[in-house]
């Protein structure tokens, strides 16, 4: 089996336009969630979200390219342009034929279906524009990466709600690491902040009006924000060849389902795709240093990954460090696991461990080092990412450093 | 009939990314550029434009009851429908 490296890292989220900035609030711990801004936001409740602030459409695409991209398709080719130009890895021949992409997304291009039921059922409209469906379709991101970048191999959408892009992550990782190719490019996106897109949420009641305070025992529910993750996973021998500078190294990953309930999460589950990944990656719970947690805020969420981690790790449970990078970026639903990546990089790379800021009051089910509020320079090993979607579907991913 | 022409060409103009003085009426859509869903977006703005529906199935263009064959032919054919339509 051939061992996975990562060569090339992008993204665009509320925390920054790229990863350099986006690192550096997590190493500072800023928020990246605020007020939210765009039409009728003052009939909602829930009225702040992790947005990407400062964006300028026009000065990244032309006319024609945002005809057909929704924002979410804008987000993922510009995370991608990212990643790949890291990776100096060029799309032609055989390696053209042989890469692919594989993205995680959740709701489409939520922002096209809003304006145009909009149009028809609000203002009446009988008469939408040609390129609703090419915009709006769930794997539009991924075909536009391939388009750009000439990835002509594999290539495909997986949607599983929040781990998304953990999902798409794990089988980019088992194509390249399977020897079916070279590199993949990989990651996910979510642009979910529209009136529609939150006004789904808000009915379930699980939104907080105020901040996302993962582990806390005031927390009061999760945040939405939105975004893009984009890597370029790379056979070692491919890219020491090429002497391509090495970010990480993947070196397993396990998906396990609850089989359950389809929106509260189970510890069994969680725990049997944390300790699915060590097995995979043949490490032992003492190697792992940091855990990227699911860590929504909610009650649910954050009660049962802690439980879930303390059975996994035993004793080792209260010597790792665990953050939710979410209390940053707030949750990005489909491209969640991608942008929280990022951050188990930034652990294994930098041994510089990204907070859960927000944090206010320790929760006696939450016992773990949950990194309050200012992150931590500690080497670190190797590395957990933690995604547990609604509908019971788990995904965890392990890194080590290089 | 100067009116409709006007209009229609600015929006075929726009579509080929070229000034109105560049496109002449027996420009064919291919001379100018425009693949399929440029023509799709084009006939999408001529209907916004002037309030009309355009009878064109981009399944089998050329059997459709609008001829798009040149400028000239477009320009006429909506001629007709403003005619009928208002």
């Amino acid at each position: 089996m051939k061992r996975v490296v990562i060569t090339g890292a992008g993204t665009i989220n509320s925390l920054g336009h790229d990863v350099p900035a986006t690192l550096e609030a997590m190493r500072e711990g800023r928020c990246g969630i605020g007020p939210l801004e765009f039409r009728d936001v003052e009939r909602l409740q829930i009225r702040i979200g992790g947005q990407v602030r400062g964006y300028e459409p026009e000065a990244r695409f032309n006319r024609q390219q945002l005809s057909l991209y929704d924002r979410f398709t804008q987000f993922t080719l510009i995370a991608a342009r990212e990643a790949i130009a890291q990776s100096g890895l060029e799309f032609s021949g055989e390696l053209a034929a042989r890469a692919g992409v594989i993205l995680g997304n959740s709701g489409g291009g939520m922002t096209t279906l809003d304006e145009n039921y909009r149009s028809v059922y609000e203002e009446g409209k009988n008469r939408v524009h040609p390129f609703v469906v090419p915009k709006l379709m769930n794997n539009a991101a991924a075909s536009h990466v391939s388009m750009e970048f000439n990835l002509k191999g594999p290539s495909f959408t997986v949607s599983t709600a929040c781990a998304s892009s953990n999902h798409a992550m794990a089988q980019a990782f088992q194509m390249v690491h399977g020897g079916v190719t070279p590199a993949m490019v990989t990651g996910g996106s979510e642009s979910m902040l529209c009136f529609g897109g939150v006004k789904a949420w808000e009915g379930l009641r699980v939104m907080s009006k105020d901040a996302c305070r993962p582990f806390s025992a005031n927390r009061n529910g999760m945040v939405q924000g939105e975004g893009a993750g984009v890597f370029v996973f790379e056979e070692l021998e491919h890219a020491k060849k090429r002497g391509a500078e090495i970010l990480a190294e993947v070196i397993g990953y396990a998906m396990t389902s609850d089989a359950a309930d389809i929106v509260m999460p189970s510890k069994q589950g969680a725990s049997r795709a944390i300790a699915g990944a060590m097995r995979d990656a043949r490490v032992n719970p003492e190697d792992v240093g940091y855990i990227n947690a699911h860590g929504t805020g909610t009650a649910a969420n954050d009660k049962v990954e802690s439980a879930a981690v303390a059975d996994v790790f035993g004793a080792h449970a209260d010597k790792l460090m665990i953050s939710s990078t979410k209390s940053m970026h707030g949750h990005l639903i489909g491209g969640t696991g991608a942008v929280e990546l990022l951050a188990c990089i930034m652990a294994v790379r930098d041994g510089v461990i990204a907070p859960t800021i927000g944090y206010e009051e320790p929760d006696p089910e939450c016992a773990l080092d949950i990194v309050p509020n200012v992150a931590r320079d500690c080497a670190v090993d190797v590395a957990l990412s933690n995604a547990f979607s609604f509908g019971g579907l788990n995904a965890v991913i392990a890194l080590r450093g290089v | 009939m100067s009116d409709i022409q006007n209009r229609v060409i600015a929006i075929i103009a726009e579509q080929a990314v070229l000034e109105p003085a560049d496109i002449t009426m027996s420009s064919t859509l291919e001379d100018l550029g425009i693949d399929s869903l440029g023509l799709v977006e084009s006939i999408f703005a001529i209907e916004e434009e002037f309030d009309i529906n355009v009878p064109f199935n981009a399944n089998d263009p050329q059997e459709s009851d609008f001829d798009i064959s040149t400028v000239a032919s477009i320009v006429a054919g909506i001629g007709n429908l403003v005619k009928e339509q208002s």
